[in-house]
Formats: C-alpha cells, sequence, structure tokens
C-alpha cells in the first residue's frame, strides 16, 4: 500500500503556502509564494486575488513534487485562509470586479460611523457577535457595491459573487465559470456580520441592514466535510474543509475542550478561548465567533482577541524604517541592550482593535530621549507584541470567569526567543509551543483529514500534540505593574489623534 | 602546487578596484581598468554580485562593494535567522525520532544552542536557548569542528576537559574523529560527555555549500544505539534530511 497524505492550502495575508501532512500530523514538504500588497491610498490594503489564485497553482505542486508524491495519494485538501478579506467577481468571466479588499484596510472608517448610527445596529451586534469595525466582510462588500456603479444590479441578477478568499479558491478549484461551487463554511461566514450566530445561517434583517442581495452570497456548510471534488491543481482530490486561519489554529493546537486557548502570532496576532456550545457575548470587546463545526455536529463557539499589528510592526522596523535586513534580526538587534530604555512603540496603524476598537487611534512612540539606540526601539517593538496580548487576555478572563493557566502559541514570530520569554513574563502564565508550529495549516488538514476518515476522530488528533518548547515567567511582579502601567499611559496617548474633519476630508 | 585560477584572480583584482575608487563604477570602466574584455568583466562581477560580494545601484546601473563583504570576518548568518529557517524541520525530527533536537553554532569556540525542541513524551523539560556546550565532547560541536580548521586547532591547542573516560581529549584522537565526520557527513557521541547519553548531528549549510551550524538529537544510549552500540542508521537517516531540507531553505545547492 502506497502512504497517503492530506494536503493543506494556507492563503495567509502576505503569503500562500501549502504543506503536505503525513498521518502523525508531521510535516512532510512546504512550498510558499508571497503575493503582492498594494496600498492605493492611505489605509487602503488590497490583493489581486487572481494573483493568488495563480500562487495555489504553483505552491501546490511543488510542494507535492518536493513530498515526491502524486495526486492519487492525496487523501483530501484542506483550506485555510485569511479572514474578511473580500472578494467579488464576475461569474461568467471569472475576473474579480475589483481588487480584493484586505481585512486590515480601513476606507470603511466612515460608513461604519455611519452604519453604528442607523436603527438595528443593536440587534446586528448580538446576532452576529461583532462590533461595526472595517475589519469585517460586510462593510466592505457594501463599500463596494456603493462604490462600483451597476454592481449592486448585478449582484441581484445574481451575475457577481461575494467571497472571502477560501470560497474564492474553492470556486475555482472545482471548475470556476464551469459549474465552480460556491461555498463558505460557518468559521469565515461569521466573520461578514451578515450570518446568525445560533442559527448559522444568513439572516434577512442582517442583509438589509447592509444592503446586500443574497443572491450574490455562497452556502454556508460546516468546516469538515466533503464540498467536492477539484478539477484544477489537484484533478480528482477531494476537497473537505475549509476554516478561517485563526480558527484553523484553534483546530491545529487541538483546543478542542472549553477553556482551550491559543495565541497565533503572525503579521497580527489572534487568541481565541475555546467557549464550547454557547456563543459567549463579551462586555469587554472581545469577538464571539464561531471556533469550527465538524460536518453535523453543533457547532463550538470561542471568543475571540485580535490584534492589528504584530510581526506586522516587525515588518514595518525592516521595510520602512530599514533597520534590519530580517525579520528575526530584530531579537539580535534587541538584545544589544538590556530593556526598552523607557521607549515604548503603540503601533495603532489602522486604529486599535481588541480590546479598544478605537478605529481613530494612531500609532505613537514615546519616551524617546537622547539615550535611546536602535536596539531599545528593537525592544519596544517585540514589548508591543507582549502587551498587546497582555490586554486581551485581561479582557478574556472578565468576560469568561476563567482564569488562563497557559498559554499555547504558534506562528512565525514564536521562533523569536526573547518575545516569546517576554510574552510569559508579562502574562506571569507559561507559554507553551507545540512541536508543530505551522499549527494553521495543521487545522485546515485535520479538519479535511477528519471529514474523509484519515484520522478517526478528535482523541486521535490530541494524541498528536506533543510540547516542544515551554518558556515560565521570570518577571518580578514590581516591574512587571510598573511596565504595564508605562504600557497603558503610552496607549492612552494614541486615542483620538485621527480627527472628525479629516476623515471626512480624507474621504 | 596547482596553477593559478584566472578568474579568481580577476575577481580578487575588480574587489580591489571597486574598494579603491572613491565612487561606483560602471562594467567598461572596470574593463578598462584591468584590461579586461567587457564580456569577462561582466562575466565576473555578475558572479560577485550572486555571492553578495558586490552590489549594483538601481538607477545608475554602477557597481560597488557588497554588504556580504564587511560581514565576512563575523558569522555571516544570523542566529536568530537560522532559528526562524530551521523551526520548520527540527520539529518533525524531534517528533520522528522521539529524541530532544537541537541547532547550534559556535560562539567563541563553544557550542551556542541556538534552539532546542523538547524530547516529544510530554515530560517536564527546560528551554536551553543560549546555553553554551563543549565543542569537543558532543556530536553537535564536532561537526562544527570538522568543517571549522581555525576552531578545531583552538581546542586542540587548549586542553579538552574529559567529561567521561569516552571524551575525546588527545589531538590525535579529535583529528581522526573529524576527518571521519567529513568522509561520513555527520557526527555521532557516545557517552563522550554524559554517561548514559548519546548524540547525532549533521552539518547545516548555506549559499556555497559553507557549515553555517548543525542539527543533532540527543537522547539515552540505548534509544540512540544499536545492540552494537552503534547509531541508529534510521536516526542517523533522519537528522541528515533534516540537515538537508533547512540548508536547502538556506540557498545551499547541493546538499
Ligand atoms: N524571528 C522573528 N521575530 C519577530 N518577528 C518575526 C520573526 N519571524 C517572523 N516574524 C514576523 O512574523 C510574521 C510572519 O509570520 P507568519 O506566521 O508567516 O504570518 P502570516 O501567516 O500572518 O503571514 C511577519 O510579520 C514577520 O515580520
Amino acid at each position: 500500500m502506497t502512504d497517503s497524505y492530506v494536503v493543506s492550502i494556507d492563503q495567509g495575508t502576505t503569503s500562500t503556502r501549502c504543506i503536505v501532512f503525513d498521518r502523525r500530523g508531521n510535516l512532510v514538504s512546504v512550498a510558499q509564494r508571497e503575493h503582492q500588497q498594494h496600498f492605493p491610498r492611505p489605509g487602503w490594503v488590497e490583493h489581486d486575488a487572481l494573483e493568488i489564485w495563480r500562487n495555489v497553482g504553483k505552491v501546490v505542486p511543488r510542494a507535492l513534487a518536493e513530498a515526491g508524491i502524486v495526486a492519487g495519494q492525496v487523501a483530501a485538501i484542506g483550506i485555510a485562509n485569511q479572514r474578511e478579506s473580500t472578494v467579488v467577481w464576475d461569474r461568467h468571466t471569472g475576473v474579480p470586479v475589483a481588487p480584493a479588499i484586505i481585512w486590515q484596510d480601513t476606507r470603511t472608517d466612515e460608513l461604519v460611523e455611519t452604519l453604528a448610527r442607523a436603527p438595528g445596529a443593536e440587534d446586528l451586534r448580538q446576532r452576529c457577535g461583532l462590533p461595526l469595525a472595517t475589519y469585517f466582510s460586510g462593510p466592505k462588500l457594501r463599500w463596494l457595491l456603493d462604490q462600483t456603479p451597476g454592481l449592486y444590479e448585478r449582484a441581484e441578477r445574481g451575475e457577481v459573487l461575494f467571497g472571502t478568499m477560501e470560497s474564492w479558491l474553492i470556486w475555482n478549484l472545482t471548475g470556476g465559470p464551469d459549474g465552480g461551487l460556491h461555498l463558505t463554511d460557518v468559521t469565515n461566514a461569521s466573520r461578514t456580520m451578515l450570518m446568525d450566530l445560533r442559527t448559522l445561517g444568513w439572516h434577512p434583517d442582517s442583509l438589509a441592514f447592509f444592503g446586500i442581495p443574497v443572491a450574490m452570497l455562497p452556502g454556508i456548510r460546516s468546516s469538515s466535510e466533503v464540498y467536492g471534488t477539484a478539477t484544477a491543481v489537484l484533478p480528482g482530490v477531494r476537497i473537505a474543509a475549509a476554516l478561517g486561519d485563526q480558527q484553523a489554529a484553534l483546530f491545529g493546537q487541538t483546543c478542542f475542550a472549553p477553556g482551550d486557548a491559543k495565541c497565533t502570532y503572525g503579521t497580527g496576532s489572534f487568541l481565541l478561548l475555546n467557549t464550547g456550545a454557547e456563543p459567549v457575548h463579551s462586555r469587554h470587546g472581545l469577538l464571539t465567533t464561531v471556533g469550527y463545526q465538524i460536518g453535523g455536529e453543533p457547532a463550538v463557539y470561542a471568543l475571540e482577541g485580535s490584534i492589528a499589528i504584530t510581526g506586522s510592526l516587525v515588518q514595518w522596523f525592516r521595510d520602512q524604517l530599514e533597520l534590519i535586513s530580517t525579520a528575526p534580526e530584530i531579537e539580535t538587534l534587541a538584545r544589544t541592550v538590556d530593556d526598552n530604555g523607557g521607549c515604548y512603540i503603540v503601533p495603532a496603524f489602522s486604529g486599535l482593535f481588541a480590546p479598544h476598537w478605537r478605529s481613530e487611534a494612531r500609532g505613537v512612540i514615546v519616551g524617546l530621549t537622547s539615550y535611546i539606540t536602535k536596539g531599545h526601539l528593537a525592544r519596544a517593538v517585540l514589548e508591543a507584541t507582549g502587551w498587546q496580548t497582555r490586554e486581551v487576555v485581561d479582557a478574556m478572563n472578565a468576560d469568561s470567569g476563567l482564569e488562563l493557566t497557559s498559554l499555547r502559541v504558534d506562528g512565525g514570530m514564536t521562533a523569536n526567543n526573547l518575545l516569546m520569554q517576554f510574552v510569559a513574563d508579562v502574562l506571569a502564565v507559561p507559554v507553551v509551543r507545540p512541536m508543530a508550529a505551522e499549527t494553521v495549516s495543521l487545522g485546515a488538514a485535520y479538519a479535511a483529514g477528519l471529514a474523509v476518515g484519515y484520522w478517526p476522530d478528535l482523541e486521535g488528533l490530541r494524541s498528536n500534540w506533543h510540547l516542544a518548547a515551554r518558556w515560565v515567567p521570570k518577571m518580578d511582579d514590581a516591574i512587571r505593574a510598573e511596565e504595564r502601567e508605562n504600557w497603558q499611559r503610552a496607549v492612552e496617548r494614541t486615542f483620538g489623534w485621527i480627527k472628525p474633519e479629516a476623515r471626512a476630508a480624507n474621504a | 602546487m596547482p596553477g593559478q585560477v584566472q578568474s579568481i584572480a580577476r575577481a580578487a583584482a575588480i574587489l580591489r578596484l571597486l574598494a579603491s575608487s572613491s565612487g561606483r563604477l560602471g562594467i567598461g570602466e572596470i574593463a578598462r581598468s584591468l584590461d579586461l574584455a567587457k564580456g569577462t568583466a561582466h562575466g565576473i562581477v555578475r558572479t560577485l554580485q550572486d555571492v553578495g560580494f558586490v552590489e549594483q545601484d538601481k538607477t545608475s546601473g554602477k557597481y560597488q562593494l557588497g554588504a556580504a563583504l564587511l560581514h565576512l570576518g563575523t558569522s555571516y548568518l544570523d542566529v536568530n535567522e537560522l532559528r526562524s529557517r530551521a523551526i520548520n524541520w527540527a520539529d518533525p525530527l524531534a517528533a520522528r525520532s522521539g529524541e530532544a533536537v537541537r541547532v547550534s553554532t559556535l560562539l567563541d569556540g563553544k557550542v551556542l544552542v541556538v534552539h532546542h525542541v523538547f524530547r516529544p513524551d510530554d515530560t517536564l523539560q527546560t528551554l536551553d536557548v543560549g546555553s553554551l556546550l563543549p565543542p569537543h565532547a558532543t556530536a553537535l560541536g564536532k561537526v562544527l569542528l570538522a568543517y571549522d580548521v581555525g576552531a578545531a586547532n583552538a581546542v586542540m591547542r587548549g586542553e579538552p576537559e574529559p567529561y567521561t573516560r569516552r571524551t575525546l581529549v588527545t589531538a590525535r584522537a579529535l583529528t581522526r574523529a573529524l576527518t571521519e565526520i567529513r568522509d561520513n557527513g555527520w557526527a555521532a557521541e557516545i557517552e563522550e560527555m554524559t554517561l548514559g547519553e548519546a548524540g547525532i548531528a549533521a552539518p547545516i549549510r548555506g549559499y556555497g555549500g559553507l557549515v553555517v551550524g548543525a542539527i543533532g538529537l540527543s537522547g539515552p544510549v540505548d534509544r540512540v544505539c544499536d545492540g552494537q552500540g552503534r547509531p541508529r542508521p534510521t536516526l542517523v537517516a533522519y537528522v541528515r534530511d533534516a540537515a538537508r531540507a533547512v540548508s536547502r531553505d538556506l540557498g545551499a545547492a547541493r546538499w
């Protein structure tokens, strides 16, 4: 018998990667390709959805070739994707009607303010579990419908389709204009603001609130079931899972029990806490979201703390300030000094996400003196990620009534030892990294493998989880308290920077 | 003595020329100064550019010395970069072998642990990233010495500490061991530092095949070695595969 494998496609914010996993959940091969980031105006972030689809066509064959396997040995494909990023395309030509609007994009800030005052805004929040913010797909889709002449009518006639990245990829993988399947999963749908968290269906009042024609929306399915068979890239292979990347990481970290939490440190960072079969509504600025749903089983919900800028602050340090040439070098630079020298960076580049949700906030560097070197700035960059994590954990403890006892971590930034130690220090709980750092991809693979019987059950997956590293808190309590207060004072200085008139003029 | 390699001599002349000129130089100027055909000069400059010794200015198209030259004296791969590149391969090595994995480089004649993956049995273990190991008594260290003549000589000139009866302490024994490691492409350590412990390591190569680090596993002798007391071939293969995978990621072409 030849071995079979599960393939995952992780369509991320900066790159698309394909990973081949074996039955023990071990990474067999990986291929990755970055795509271009477009910043046509301040606050705007766009991707070319066609470039992303072409990249899928490149990385998947490369990963298979590197693993030395053929499509016939692939038991299933699972997809994990950057969430909320919005694509609208022509169902007959397969061509996007506009560049994809990426989750970080803040062009809808005024629209969001107007919508927040509209009748029904509070009901909407209850139904979808999310505050009105530029982050989510609903406002982005409404903006496209408003700004593209004739698009609304075409949407009503079902000539154009809306989707987040997994919908776009599944549609293309299953034939595109020739009978492509137009689907999404519950986790991705829960980020649009259009889905009812309890019924897991599009809600007519929510669609009316945003003015979105139902004809353009994908069908909502569970996160783990056979959606269909690919006709492109891996012809004949079943597509059996789709999850938003953060939910995929929750799944890949095997956070299957209520109270299990993980944080993924990438471009942005996302802390998710499994809350079980009931959605928990937050009073502290967290999001209520679907964690996953396996086939016909009840959905599992999660509380989420989203931090917009963490790894991207390192990228900014590298690409805009040019103080380092690769992201890992920030650790080397930070280790040239012993502390932050009194300097703090709050990266509110596009406002602050959880738990503040301040879209008018902008970034600050405070505590500058002639003593500060680039080493101190490097420290402040890394510490910003630590403190932002702390803020979210505090909110989570308050909302759930549980005290976090350890944090499971993954993502590109977990390679940074100084940062992981700092996170343990400021949280005052151990930080643990599992053996598989690529948990987003692993989660998509797990969900796909479960759907086709490649793995038998959740217990089997749990036994694949092993501890690879553990950082224990070492910071003195008094120092932690003082540094925390400094951070909070720095955060306050970001508030209210963008004046309402300026926003109006910008629009 | 073998004859002079002409293109290397010319490359050196081009580097000297760029170093002594006050501004950037174009291909024509380089060729004229050294009395070379333009095509020849261009080929050499392109190769020097590929390895980072020469950089081309985007707007003028002219050449100057590259940043990689400045770092020649120091370790040219940042240790944190090495960890980032190795992390995806160190994890599966630990998972497959069932043993703890470490990645390391030489720092001032010691073995610096750059990355550490726990033994996947979920027992209590302590992260030892940043700690220093003796180069002559560990598989990781012996691999690094095998490809660094200067460091190997320094160790042999010093008095290598005998940790156990099996620690290699004489110059003869070490020289023989390092030659064997270069021939085999991997190293083993069997109770040379701690009784009952063994390890296997292989070199990580960067651009051009230069050894920039080592990756290895360690664990109890009876698990790492077979009945004859030799390192288990499957484990050796896992270690070498992982080393090759990291090397490929770092741009080493043939390993
Ligand atoms: N060693 C490191 N130290 C700090 N930041 C890092 C390190 N390695 C990667 N990063 C940052 O992590 C991000 C990439 O992580 P990744 O998990 O690949 O993100 P994503 O999936 O969001 O693209 C980048 O923003 C990069 O700047």
